[in-house]
């Protein structure tokens, strides 16, 4: 529970208030009495669903009732006691409190789930196992080959990103009908994933009849699979990814494009340099915290990658394909191994936050040394 | 393939100076990337009103190779002649059609609101939540982005099943709110950073309140970041899977997850899955075409600081 915030007031006014002690025993009033109902709620749920009590509701869907409640009662308390502080409070508490309740369970739970044998599908229900899950993993060689597969889906965003750039390099040239491009371009982005496997992945690619099939055929490609061997699947689950990802990183990159601030490419173009040199001398450089926040924000969009994969290959050719989520998805849907399969999210999880922190440090470091910047 | 005609005839009447061709070769790139994001569409709208000979055969152009048939159409219920009859599929598809556009317009709404709030507070106001700080803040928010979905999965599962959330509408659109919330303040927070501060104070001295000023005067200038917040989660919400294959099952699903579920069972009844594909994208596809200047602009202050 947040204690009292307080607010260093910018430029407005101060406004008496009407019965300050008055207003400050309400709020305190109503928020003690919240917590109170909370509280209640939740242990008179918590002893009914252990089963020492009769009393109880049917579910814990009045537990959240009382939890919206309370922080509703929370805002209310903070403007009744603080004033203008809690009025400036009342911007960030809604969205802090909705993340708080639908993050902090779920992870704390999510650990604890962990930690044991539980599978779905078998009667013994949850039971702690200790860090065997975590051995298990360990030895686990589809889990780890995933993780090699995601390194290579990871290091693929930066061919998206030098493609991202060259188009949106292209829609900033002088050219005619840039609305017609930038729409057309952008289009992919707007589809559905698991729609763009079956358009490209089961359909155009299709072995007999996909015209992408007949076209690698004319090209002589005799036998066009595209989802049979290992590389070659890879290959195409990146394009596919690209396919609907590439526009993304281009908007953002165009943006950056558009800002650019036009009298220095027309200096430079006075002083004779050639669109290669003012490229990397001037715009490339001018780009680079912009093409920093794409690759990341791809990054991590990049480490949820799964759809795709679960709707054109499952992960195929024997784990060729697999991503992590992916490979989780099947461990939840088709074993229902949840302790199991919580304890790999888990570690991702971690390896995913060591990985990012060194990636933005790296980058910090990185982007001091340049000179422009 | 895209050729580039037109611009090599005009090339080709003047002196071919390096310019020219630099124009020729920007065009001739321009419309290959063109025809290789507009393709995978024309096929698979075309796709839906082939018959089998069609598919089979690799006939690509309406009219000129294969006469178009409604019969993708008709197995969704939804051509012509079918529109009037009573159709299990059309009702299945209908019901995963309103599904979709409940949950991804009541996620992204409830996102923009939550996140607007916020990302202002974020931008105008110094907090201090005990040790927390602006700062520190607004990486709790942010740092959401990273939580992978598969994190979230089980605890969401068993949670939904005490709250009796799972397979409702409104279980699904909280958890996608969770997820797009933190895009949606970092869209807005770069926004809201934009308009002079300046603005408010004359509002503060002619005596409006704190949200009376971001009421009157702030929200209605953010309005064009709010509405490129509103389309990317829109986009977001619309085509995410995940979750929805795993906490909803009869009544809550969306296009995404009947569409994957028909993508196995269909063979080479492709018309079937193009008619089903084509209505899946069909709406997004056309929120783009209307509103992309707005995505654009939205971007535009969300990656430049």
């Amino acid at each position: 529970m947040p204690p009292a915030p307080s607010a260093t007031a910018s430029a407005a006014p101060v406004r008496a208030a009407p019965d300050p002690a008055r207003r400050q025993a309400i709020g305190r009033g109503l928020f003690w009495a919240a917590t109170a109902l909370l509280l209640a709620a939740v242990l008179v749920q918590g002893l009914h669903s252990a089963g020492w009590t009769g009393v109880g509701f049917a579910n814990w869907r009045p537990v959240l009732y009382a939890y919206v409640l309370w922080s509703v009662a929370v805002c209310a308390s903070q403007v009744l006691r603080h004033g203008q502080q809690g009025q400036r409070a009342l911007f960030v508490l809604p969205a802090f409190l909705f993340t708080l309740a639908v993050v902090v369970f779920p992870t704390v739970f999510g650990l604890f789930i962990a930690f044991s044998d539980w599978n779905l599908s078998s009667f013994t229900g949850r039971q702690f196992n200790g860090i065997d899950n975590f051995v298990a993993m360990l030895n686990d060689p589809y889990y780890w080959n995933a993780m090699g597969n995601m390194v290579i889906y990871v290091l693929a965003v930066l061919v998206q990103y030098a493609i991202a750039f060259g188009l949106a390099l292209l829609l900033n040239a002088e050219i005619r009908a840039r609305k017609f491009f930038r729409v057309a371009f952008l289009l992919p982005f707007m589809l559905s994933p698991v729609a763009v496997s079956w358009m490209i992945g089961k359909s155009l690619m299709e072995y007999r009849f996909g015209p992408l099939a007949q076209a690698a055929r004319f090209l002589g490609w005799d036998s066009p699979a595209f989802f049979a061997t290992p590389w070659v699947a890879r290959a195409s689950i990146i394009a596919l990814d690209s396919w609907v990802s590439i526009p993304f990183i281009m908007i953002l990159l165009l943006a950056g494009l558009q800002a650019m601030p036009k009298d220095i490419m027309e200096a430079a173009r006075i002083d004779g340099a050639t669109g290669w040199q003012s490229f990397w001398k001037i715009t490339f450089p001018l780009m680079l915290p912009v093409s920093v926040t794409a690759i990341v924000l791809r990054i991590i969009f990049q480490l949820k990658l799964a759809d795709i994969v679960i709707n054109t290959t499952a992960g195929g050719p024997g784990g060729a394909t697999d991503t992590v989520t992916s490979f989780i998805y099947r461990e939840y849907r088709d074993r229902s191994n949840v302790g199991y399969g919580t304890m790999l999210a888990e570690f991702y999880f971690v390896l995913i936050v060591i990985f990012l922190t060194v990636l933005l440090a790296l980058i910090n470091r990185w982007m001091k040394r340049f000179p422009t910047t | 393939m895209a050729t580039s005609l037109p611009n090599q005839n005009i090339a080709a009447r003047k002196r071919p100076s390096r310019q020219a061709w630099g124009r020729v070769i920007v065009y001739a790139l321009l419309l290959f990337w063109t025809f290789v994001s507009l393709f995978p569409v024309y096929w698979t709208v075309t796709t839906s009103f082939k018959v089998a000979a069609d598919v089979t055969q690799g006939h690509l152009i309406p009219w000129v190779d294969f006469t178009p048939q409604w019969r993708g159409w008709r197995s969704l219920g939804l051509s012509p002649e079918t529109i009037g009859q009573t159709s299990t599929v059309r009702d299945e598809f209908l019901k995963r059609f309103q599904n979709s556009v409940v949950i991804s317009v009541g996620a992204s709404f409830l996102a923009v609101a939550l996140g607007s709030l916020a990302a202002y507070g974020l931008s105008r106001f110094q907090y201090r939540f005990g040790k927390l700080g602006n700062r520190d803040l607004a990486f709790f928010f942010l740092s959401q982005l990273i939580l992978p979905p598969v994190v979230l999965a089980m605890p969401f599962l068993v949670l939904y099943r005490e709250l009796a959330l799972l397979d409702t509408r409104i279980g699904i659109i909280l958890l996608y709110t969770l997820t797009v919330l933190p895009i949606v303040i970092w869209i807005m927070r770069d926004q809201f950073q934009s308009i002079p501060i300046e603005l408010e104070e004359a509002a503060f001295i002619d005596g409006a309140s704190i949200w009376g000023a971001f009421f009157r005067i702030i929200l209605p200038i953010a309005l064009p970041g709010m509405v490129a917040a509103f389309i990317l989660s829109l986009v977001l919400c619309w085509n995410e899977y995940f979750f929805a294959a795993l906490l909803t099952s009869t009544n809550a699903n969306t296009l995404p997850v009947m569409l994957a579920s028909q993508t196995g069972s269909q063979g080479v009844n492709w018309w079937s899955m193009a008619a089903l594909a084509t209505a899946a994208i069909l709406p997004l596809a056309i929120v783009g075409i209307l509103l992309e200047r707005y995505l654009i602009k939205g971007l535009t202050a969300g990656a430049v600081k």
